[in-house]
Parts: C-alpha cells; structure tokens; sequence
C-alpha cells in the first residue's frame, strides 16, 4: 500500500526523521508512537503524499511520490483516509456534509450514497448532532466526525493522527473498537498516539505491530508494550 | 479560438456540491460585487460620452465640406470684369478644385427666405457670388486673399466654416481619452478583482487545505472559486451597466442639432455596447481568479 525505503525529512532545519524505512502491508494493523515532537504527525503526513521525503523513496500504492502529479495524489488520497490531529473541516458546512465531503470533491451521487453516510453517521454515534456545525462539536465528537470522513470512501488505508486524543477512556475504547472493526473489513490502519493505555487495549484484540520513533529513527517496538 | 460550450454552459449551470464548500460570505464577496458594479457604471458613461464625442465630430465634420464662398461688391459696371478676374486668380491657385460664379437665379433663391420670391436681382446692387471648392490639399487662405485684393479690390474670401477644425480635433481627442478611460477603467477593475480573489483565497487556506486533504483536484478547487468569483463579477457588472443605461435614457430628449450634453447616450445596435461591459467584468474576474486560486494551491501540497 504505502511503502517508504530509506527516507529522510526535515523542514528545512536538522534532520527530523533518517533512515525510515517502513512498508503498510494491507490488512496490517500499526501504531506509531514515539514522545511529542518526534515526528509522528510528520510520518503521517509522509504517508499521504502532503510532504516529500528529503531523499529516499516513499510509495503510494506502486506510484512514486515525485513522479507523482497533483491530480494522482488527489487520486491517492480517495483511497486513503486520514484522521487529521486537529481534524480540519470545513466550519460553515454542517457535520453531515463535512463526513460527505470527500463524495463531493469526487464528484459521486450524494443520493446514491445517502444511506451509506447516514449509516456512518449512526456507526460513530453523531446522529443527533448530523446537521450541527462543527465548532459547536465536543472534542470527542469532531474526532468521532473526522473518523467517519475518513471512512466514508471506504479507503484502503487509514491513517490517524491521535484519534484519541481528546476523549476519555470510554471514548477512546470505542474509537479503537471501530478501528479494530475496520481492520477485520481488510483496511490498512495505522495510528499515531502516545497513549500506551490504548496501545496494550488493542493488543488484546488485534495482532498489531508497534512502530515507535526515536532518535530520528524508526523501529519496531519488542514485547515490552 | 475553439470555445467549448458544453464546458460554458456547465460553467453557468454550476455544481450545487461544488458551490457549497466555498464559504458563502465576507467583505470580499461585497468588495467584488460593489467594485464591479461601480466600474460598470462607470464604463457605461464613458462608452456614451465617447460614442457622443464621436457623434460630434463626424456632425462638425460634415459641415465642413469642402467649399467657401468669394462675395464681389463693386460697382455695377465693374463687377462682371472683377468676377473673371477672381475665376483666373482662382484658376491659378493651388488647392482649388474649382470655382463658378452664381447664377441669378441661385441669387435670387439664396435671398428668397429674406425679401420674397420677387427679388429684382439685376436692380439691385447685390454682390456677386462665387463658390469655390477645394482640394483635399486645401489652399492657403492668406495667401489666395492677398492676390485677391490685388486683382479685385471688391472681392472678400469668405472660409467660416474652417473655424471648425480645432473643434473636430478636440472631439477626436475627446474620444480618444475616452477610450483611454474605458482601458484603464478595465485595468482597475482587473486589479481590485485580483485583490478581491487573492484576499478571499487566503482567507480560504485552510478550506483549500482541506479540499486537498479529502482527494480535491485543483480542477475543482478552481473551479469552485472562479465560478463564485466570476458570477459575482457578472451580477455587479450588469447591476451597474443597468443603473447607468437608466441613467442615461432618463436624460433630457436632444433639444438642437449638435447640442453636446444631450446628445449623451446611445442609438440603435450602440445599446450592444453596455451589455458587453458586465461580460467584460466577468472575463476579468474568471482569469484574475483563476490566476490566484492556481497561485495558491501552489503552496498546498
Ligand atoms: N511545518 C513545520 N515547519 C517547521 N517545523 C515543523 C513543522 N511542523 C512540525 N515541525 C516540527 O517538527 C517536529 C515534529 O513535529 P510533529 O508534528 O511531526 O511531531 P509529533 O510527533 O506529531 O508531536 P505530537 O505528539 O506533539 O503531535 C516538531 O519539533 C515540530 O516543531
Ligand atoms: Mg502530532
């Protein structure tokens, strides 16, 4: 699906990330974890063709990222859903046509798709607030709401950028058990987090491979998590 | 050019989705509209003052055909011999087409508005007349009096209608600036639309960003903002050039020939002119939009 060989990023300052080579096998399931400032929302943004490795050769799904055109990585990120960290939406339109966004920007049949997003909707529990505007969302909901944005084109990867970060443990476990879910339909799923907590809880129910970025470097983490 | 009309027409008939995911408000939207509107106005203004400069010269100019008058007053006896005097002057001078004396019967209907039908030409000791056409040269009328008053101290040359041609200079120089006017009046509305569009799609970074992060290709990001942009162009456009033909067609009916100021406005297929000036409007809004929306989404990966 996405595969990096041997990359190296940085802004324009030091070195942020070296060396990283990683593949995301489809059906796998992975965690990026490493401490705040490390790089995983870099990684990520790596992972979805938004920045260019400084050297090394990244992959979306057989393309090389620098030959890549604008309109294939437009093409890319249909098959890919992504959970942005601040999650992003669009403040004027409601949440209902925030999730449908991605149908827009593609030009599908809304109608043909209506009961598909309303299941969607159902699915991350934001029935009640579907016509709500987005800052009138808790944290929790909006991240429920960019979830399903991410899902509603049935990607082949998911990428999340601490879907859990501003919800309660609860919360949290159901995020995760809608992640899991997803990864039993056959998605690629990778998501970034510093929550250890939510690392071992999936671990009990997912065979999940733990990335974790440190020195610069990425490397599988041992049975200690 | 190879216009795609299925492509124009879909332009018009738009995208209801793709409409929606450009917010709807802001001083730019009312920057653009206003703008447009007040340069249409302006334009339409300048179009008839033109097309009235025009009118005016070409009227001046038609006036001025090309002939003056020789007026011989002298004694009864001595005028048939100063009138074949001042044909051989003219014969000779350079610039003259031609000349013929009057006949008195074209006297006499010259005079008929002042004293009647009845006009005893031969007894009266009216002056003779002899028209004399010029060349597209022209002659040199200081010079042609000058020999004149030699040869025939009775004649006068008579050239009033040349006081015109500053005039008709001035009306062409008129339409000149106002054809200047109506570029720069384009070029301004070209600059705030450009300033318009820029601002509302830096204000829409982060919608941009968005777009492109859910899978929008430029094409549509584009196409999103310039269809807004150029509507809003063409809706100001025609609001102004609306108001400004109102403007115009309730202006006074003309009164004389030739009066400037009434002659404001526009005469059969010239009412074409204003409809081309929203139109205008929106070209200028599709490109500058265009220009600054491909300029950004530059920057966004
Ligand atoms: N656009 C940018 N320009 C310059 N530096 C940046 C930019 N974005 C991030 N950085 C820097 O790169 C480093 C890694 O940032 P990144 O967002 O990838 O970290 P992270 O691991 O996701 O952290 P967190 O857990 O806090 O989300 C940080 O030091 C950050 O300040
Ligand atoms: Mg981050």
């Amino acid at each position: 699906m996405i595969e990096l060989e041997n990359i190296a990023y940085n802004y324009g300052g030091g070195e942020l990330l070296s060396e990283v080579s990683l593949e995301l096998s489809p059906g796998g399931f992975y965690f990026l974890t490493g401490p705040s400032g490390a790089g995983k929302t870099t990684l990520i943004k790596l992972c979805y063709g938004a920045l260019v490795p400084t050297t090394g050769q990244l992959k979306m799904f057989g393309q090389d990222r620098r030959t890549m055109e604008r309109d294939d990585i437009a093409q890319a990120r249909r098959r890919i859903g992504v959970v942005h960290q601040d999650c992003q939406f669009l403040n004027h339109l409601s949440v209902s046509d925030n999730i449908a966004l991605p149908l827009m920007v593609s030009n599908r049949d809304l109608l043909a798709e209506a009961v598909n997003l309303k299941e969607l909707t159902n699915w991350v529990g934001l029935a009640s607030r579907a016509q709500a505007l987005p800052p009138e969302l808790s944290g929790g909901e909006r991240q429920r709401a960019a979830l399903a944005r991410a899902l509603i084109m049935s990607p082949d990867v998911v990428l999340a950028d601490e879907p859990t970060g501003n919800v309660d443990w609860e919360m949290s476990q159901r995020l995760l058990r809608l992640l899991v879910e997803l990864n039993r339909m056959g998605k690629t799923i990778m998501i970034a987090t510093h929550d250890l907590g939510l690392i071992r809880a999936a671990k009990s129910q997912v065979q999940a491979r733990v990335l974790r970025i440190s020195n610069r470097r990425v490397q599988l983490a041992g049975a200690d998590l | 050019m190879n216009i795609d009309w299925t492509k124009v027409t879909e332009f018009f008939a738009g995208d209801t989705q793709a409409d929606k995911v450009v917010p709807p408000t802001g001083y730019t939207a009312w920057l653009t509209l206003f703008s447009a509107g007040a340069m249409a106005f302006l334009a339409v203004f300048v179009l008839a003052f033109s097309f009235a400069t025009g009118k005016l010269a070409e009227h001046w100019g038609a006036d001025l055909s090309r002939s003056s008058t020789i007026k011989i007053s002298a004694p009864q006896d001595q005028l048939d011999s100063q009138t074949a005097a001042v044909l051989k002057v003219l014969e000779t001078t350079p610039g003259v087409a031609g000349a013929r004396a009057l006949t008195d019967d074209e006297q006499r209907a010259l005079l008929e508005p002042w004293f009647g039908p009845d006009v005893p030409v031969d007894a009266l000791p009216i002056p003779r007349l002899i028209e004399v056409i010029e060349s597209s040269a022209g002659f040199d009328s200081d010079g042609l009096r000058l020999r004149l008053s030699a040869e025939a101290p009775g004649a006068t040359l008579d050239d009033h209608t040349r006081w015109r041609q500053p005039l008709i200079k001035a009306a062409n120089r008129l339409r000149f600036f106002g054809w200047m006017s109506l570029l720069l009046i384009a070029a301004s509305v070209g600059a705030i639309i450009t300033l318009a569009a820029n601002a509302a799609l830096v204000a829409n970074k982060q919608v941009i960003d968005v777009l492109r992060l859910v899978g929008a290709r430029d094409t549509y990001i584009v196409h999103a903002f310039v269809r807004r942009f150029t509507l809003r162009a063409l809706t100001g456009g025609a609001v102004g050039m609306l108001l400004a033909s109102f403007a115009i067609l309730l202006l006074p009916t003309p009164q004389a020939e030739g009066g400037f100021l009434t002659d404001l406005g526009f005469v059969g297929a010239q009412w074409l002119w204003p409809l081309i000036v929203p139109l205008l409007a929106g070209c200028v809004a599709f490109v500058a939009t265009r220009i600054a929306a491909t300029r950004i989404l530059r920057e966004t990966p």
